[in-house]
Parts: structure tokens; sequence; C-alpha cells
């Protein structure tokens, strides 16, 4: 292969690297807006909180003199999936519970006031500024002719692809075979209805807040290894790509979310291969605003009909 | 009932517990090149105790709190002010009253209030613009500040490179952010509310990374410096005068000693002015057809089309009206700033002005001024807990939304009532 598209393959894997966790935390918009029709701007949050998580957690055990890989990492992702699911929950619970039911613009700007709180708060405690973590996981695969151009699949590439493929799968299950999968469905489907055929509505919306929120986590641990880097501003950006990603897929729809998020990566690092890196986000939204002209309710959303 | 209630507060309380923990009780700390975590110390453990038991007690204790806070009556404006024959008679010396007040006030305050008077004013305008498309048309618009960037942008350019002055460029600036608006509107009013959202925030996004890169023309990061600030008909208000040899300035016309402050109320009475026109602008709109047209899309969509109005003009027409008062209202920010850079033009601000639309009341622009003002004062009351200072506004967003949902004021509509004989 030429050295040209030995690049091209590079910025692919990367990209979908990027892309698979980007889906990850797209799940977590689509599913809520899925059910309860609300943008959950504090998704994003929720996500850099994970990634503290990981860190301190990572931290803590090091400290402790822990050294074995896997062990770390299990626990981090135990750890982070719990306390994350707990923020979600916590931030359905106070913010936007009591608000169901209002104008649609109410949840929202509560949603964007969670937001800013959760970025201070965690900034207060845990510093403004970057925190690093060095590499856990390290060394990767090499192809092709070391003369002219390698691509490596590090490692961590791997337990990123491995990772989101595994929760996906998992996820795809528990919604299509459990009773409260079902449940979820049928809310999505329509709310009150469900709820009149003797389904716990709130019971429900929580749940999806949760497994948005573990989900997040999940991401929170992967790019957080990834980058080694986090900050209290991390979530913002992240959760603007990741509901670019749900949009672009079409909101509401799982399997579009995660489509979504791999067009998004993919589009993302192919940018970066071309043109300076900061043009990527300015792609991205191009592409997102040119595919909702041609398909407005996403690649595998459902034109909604408006009926009287 | 009341073990189910006990059940309750224990959770709330661990749930709590849980959340503190990242919060207060641990930190992450570098060590050279090592993470390592510190823990909290007592005094800290002491607060966490404290806040866990105040959630448990409140859980437990829902009702009575709830009825405690029942007793407190909910202040109602309407109800403090004067019946709505008597207001129709005082209202136009109402506005008049307040109008001189505004214009004599600056006189009599501090140069930093003044400064805030008029920053305060340049966010009524925001406000009211974005009020036009979120509150009046129902569009929801995320991106507002790019517009705002826009105009500012549009003035500054033009000032540096062209030299032109500030009453020449404000309608420019306007001009220009309404194109910006009818570029991006064209094509997107086509979506549904949420896609509209997106893609609005997009939009801001792309603008500001577009200001922050395209280096040659902007200044990318460090923005652009030295704009020039509004003349009284030429006369500029700095010591020296710089327009040649015949120039002069404001002190040195009219035989006054120099005095910084005669700038800052100079440029605070320019904002007043700008408001005054805005409010006038938008106020004779919506009593004209298309201002009628915007309020009944927003209450329904079909319902307008099949009474054959033309839903993506109107769509159109608020879209790019809203985006001209930020262009408006950038021309004058870049003008009192002297200074601007895309740093002023983040997500923030956008959230900044759709909670003071949506604060104040949709649709209501008493509302709307109250809650730019509230929003912008707020923060520099807060000046000394400068670290917690976002934080709190960040929290009383969410408070505010479950407290008054409907908005400082909400809007009244003109109505009929049919009385009881």
């Amino acid at each position: 292969m030429s050295e040209f598209s030995l690049y091209l393959l590079q910025q692919l894997i990367n990209g979908l690297t990027i892309g698979s966790t980007y889906a990850l935390i797209a799940i977590g918009y689509t599913m809520v807006y899925g059910i309860i029709g609300m943008i959950n701007f504090a998704h994003g949050e929720i996500y850099m909180i994970g990634s503290y998580i990981t860190f301190i957690v990572i931290a803590g055990l090091m400290s402790m003199g822990i050294v074995s890989l896997p062990i770390i990492l299990i626990i981090a992702l135990v750890v982070a999936m719990f306390m994350a699911s707990t923020y979600g929950w916590a931030v359905e619970r106070v913010a936007y519970r009591p608000l169901r039911g209002t104008n649609r613009l109410i949840p929202l700007i509560s949603a964007i006031g969670m937001s800013i709180f959760l970025q201070n708060a965690v900034g207060i405690s845990q510093g403004f500024r970057d925190v690093a973590l060095p590499p856990m996981v390290t060394g990767g695969w090499a192809l092709g002719n070391p003369a002219d151009f390698e691509v490596t699949i590090s490692y961590m590439q791997v337990i990123i692809f491995a990772v989101t493929f595994v929760t996906m799968t998992l996820l795809t299950l528990f919604i299509s075979k459990s009773r409260m999968g079902r449940a979820c469905r049928a809310c999505a489907e329509d709310l009150g209805m469900t709820n009149l055929l003797g389904i716990n509505t709130n019971k429900v919306i929580a749940l999806t807040f949760i497994i948005g929120a573990a989900l997040a986590a999940i991401a929170g641990l992967l790019l957080g290894l990834y980058y080694g880097v986090v900050n209290p501003f991390v979530g913002f950006i992240a959760g603007l790509k990741a509901f670019t990603a749900a949009v672009l897929g079409g909101i509401g729809s799982i399997p579009g979310a995660v489509l979504g998020g791999l067009i998004l990566g993919v589009t993302e690092a192919m940018t970066a291969a071309f043109f300076p890196s900061e043009y990527k986000d300015v792609v991205a939204f191009g592409l997102l605003i040119t595919i909702l002209l041609f398909r407005p309710s996403g690649l595998l959303g459902k034109p909604e009909i408006e009926k009287v | 009932m009341t073990t189910n209630k006990f059940y309750n507060a224990i959770f709330a309380a661990g749930i709590t517990l849980i959340l503190a923990c990242l919060m207060i009780g641990v930190k992450l700390d570098t060590s050279g090149t090592q993470l390592a975590v510190k823990g909290a110390t007592t005094a800290q453990w002491t607060w966490i105790g404290g806040g866990i038991a105040i959630v448990f007690l409140s859980q437990l204790f829902t009702n009575q709190i709830d009825a405690l806070f029942r007793m407190i009556p909910k202040p109602s404006i309407s109800t403090m002010l004067p019946e709505e024959k008597k207001m129709a008679t005082l209202k136009p010396w109402l506005i008049a009253g307040a109008i001189v007040i505004m214009v004599i006030w600056p006189f009599m305050v501090s140069r930093g209030s003044v400064d805030l008077a008029t920053l305060t004013l340049i966010y009524i305008m925001l406000g009211l613009g974005l009020n036009i498309v979120v509150g009046l048309a129902g569009l929801l618009d995320l991106g507002f500040v790019a517009f705002y960037a826009v105009g500012a942008y549009t003035y500054a350019l033009l000032s540096q490179y062209f030299g032109l002055s500030f009453w020449v460029c404000l309608p420019i600036s306007a001009g220009m952010a309404a194109l910006f608006g009818f570029v991006l509107g064209f094509p997107v009013l086509r979506l549904r509310g949420d896609y509209l959202a997106i893609v609005t925030l997009g939009f801001g996004e792309i603008i500001r990374i577009l200001l922050n890169n395209w280096t040659e023309v902007t200044g990318g990061p460090s923005g652009i410096s030295g704009i020039a600030k509004p003349t009284l008909f030429g006369l500029e208000f700095t010591r020296k005068a710089k327009g040649g040899e015949d120039a002069m300035t404001f002190h040195e016309y009219f035989n006054l000693d120099y005095s910084s402050s005669y700038k800052v109320i100079f440029l605070y009475l320019i904002a007043i002015l700008l408001v005054c026109f805005v409010i006038y602008v938008i106020n004779r709109l919506m009593r004209m057809p298309i201002g009628r047209a915007w309020e009944a899309l927003r209450e329904d969509e079909i319902a307008c089309r099949s009474l054959g109005l033309n839903r993506t003009a109107i769509k159109l027409s608020a879209f790019t009206l809203g985006a001209s008062t930020a262009g408006f209202a950038g021309a004058f920010f870049s003008a009192r700033q002297g200074f601007i850079s895309p740093e002023s033009f983040i997500f923030i601000e956008s959230a900044i002005i759709l909670a003071i639309v949506v604060l104040g009341g949709m649709g209501s622009q008493y509302g709307i001024i109250l809650a730019a003002i509230v929003m912008t004062i707020l923060p520099e009351l807060a000046r000394e807990f400068s670290e917690y200072r976002m934080l709190l506004f960040g929290l009383l967003m969410v408070l505010m939304m479950r407290w008054r949902p409907d908005g400082l004021i909400p809007t009244k509509r003109p109505h009929l009532e049919l009385k009881q004989q």
C-alpha cells in the first residue's frame, strides 16, 4: 500500500476510536430525548465527572500499592460507573423531575444551570487546571513497512474498541430482551399510555438517566486514559460533539447514535488529516447542518408526522 | 407512611454522602509526575456530615417544610400594580419618568456603576433581540452569541481597516448580523425545534472557531484592540484630539476640564438611546400583523399554515430581526470595550442571554429588562466570592426555574373578559 493510503488508514483507526466514545456519550442523550423529549445539557458534565473519578480511583489504588493493570482498570470502571450514575440520578431528581410537564425551554435552562454548577463544583473541589495521568496502557501493534509509514494500533485503542463493543452489545440485549428494556421502549413510544398501563414511568425515566450516566462514565474512563488529561471543561465540548452525533444519527434512535458517533469521529479525523486541526469542529458542525438539510430527522430517525 | 419517609430520608442521605465524596471528600493532587489523592480534612468531613444531616432531616419532614413555605405568600407583581384602567393613563408618565431618571442618574453615581449599567443595557438589548426569536416566535436559538459576534467584529474590522465611524457602522453591523441570520435561517428554519437548537449552537461555535483561526483578518485569539470610540458629532472623548489639526475634543469644545467619566456617561447615554430605539421598534412590530403572526406560529403551527400564513417567511423575519438586534448590541459592545476577542463570544454568553429571556418570562419585555438587571448585577455583587460566582449562578438558574417557571413577570396578553352580571 502506498504511504498515503496507510496514512488514511491510520486516521480512520483514530477516528473510529474517538467516534466510538462519542457514541457511548450520545446514547445518553438519545435515550433521554427519546423518552421525555428534553436535551440533557448536563450529560457532558457527567462524562467529565466519570473521567475525574477514574483518575481519583487510579491514583488512590496506585498509592495503596496495587499495580496490576487489569485490577486497577476494572475497579476504576465499576466505581466510575456507580458514582456517575448516582450523579445522573441526582441531577434528574433535583433539576428535571420537578419541571416535567412545563414548557420545554424550562428544563433546558435548568439543565444549562446544572451544567454550569457541576463544572464549577468540580473545578472548585479539584482545581480548574489540567490534571495529567501518566500513560497506563502503552504499546501497540504496528502494521506496514517501518521504512515509509507505519500504521499503529495502540493497545489503548484496542481496549476502547473492545469495551465499546461489549457495552453496546449488553445495552442492545438489555433494551430488546429484558422487562425493563421493554418498558423503556414503551415509554419512548408513548409515555402517558405506558403510565396508564401500570408501569412506573418515573422509575423508567430515572433508569434511562442512570444508564446514560454509566455509559458516559465508561466514555470518561476510556477517553481520560486515552488522552491522559482531564479538566473541568472537557465535558462541554465532548457533550456538544456527542449531542451532534445523536442528532446526526436521528435523535431517539440508539443505533443512530452509534452510527452518528462513528461518522462524526471519522469525519473529524479525516479533516484533521488535511486541514489545520482547529477546523475539525467547523467541519463536524457543517456536516451536521448538511445532513439535517437533506434528512431533517437524522440518518436513522423516524420522520415525525405532526397531527392536529 | 412514616417508615416509608424514613427509608426515603436514609436513601437521600446515602446519595448525598456518595455525591459529596467526590466533590469534597477527595482531592487530586499532582506531586511531580505522579498523581496522588488527598483525603479531606476533619473540618471538611464535618461539613459533609452537616450537609447529610440537613438532607436527612429535610427529607424526613418534607410535609412540614412544604407547609411552612406555603405560608410565605408568593410575590405577585400584578397585585402590586394599580388597576388596569388607571394603569393605562399612568403608563406614559411612568415611562417618561423612568427615562428621565435613567438620563439624570449617571451624573450622581460613581463611574463603576455607570459602566455596569451600560453593560446591563447591552444585555437588555441582547435579551430583547433573543426574545423575538425565542419568546415571540418560539424558535429555540442556542447560538445567539454568533450574531452578537458578527456585529462586534463588523464594527471592529470596518473601523480598523477603513476608519469608518461608529455611527456609520451601527446600521452596517446590524445589517451584517441580519444577513448572517438570513443565510443561516433560510435552510435551517424548516427543522424541528430541538434540531434548530443544536444547529444554531453549532453555528455559534463555527463563528467562534473561525474568528479564532482566521488570524490574518481577525487577529485570532488575541483579538482586535484600539477600536475607535463613538464620537458626538465628531467630538472625541479623549484627552487630545487624534483626527488632524482642527479636530476638537468634547471638553475643549464645551470648555470643560477633561474627565474620563464623560466618556463613560456618553456611552451609557448611547446605550439608553439604543435600548429605547430597540424597545420602540419591537413594540411597534408586535402590534403589526407580522408580530401577531410570530405569536400565532409559536402557539400552533398547523393552524397558522391552514390559515394561509407563510411559515418560512414569518420564522425568517423573526430570526433576521433578532439577529440584527444582536448586531446592534455587538457594534456597541466593541465600541465600549475598545477591544474584542473570540473569548467574549463563547457559548456561556448565549446561555446567559437565553436565561435572561426565560427568567424574565418569555415574551414579556418588562420581565426581560428586570431579568437582565438581575443577571448582570448579581454576579457583580457576588464578586467577593469570585471563585463561587459561576457556581452560584448555575444553582440560581436551577432554583429559579423551580420557583418561577413562568419567569419573573409573566406575559400578559391583551384579552377581553366577560364580566358576570
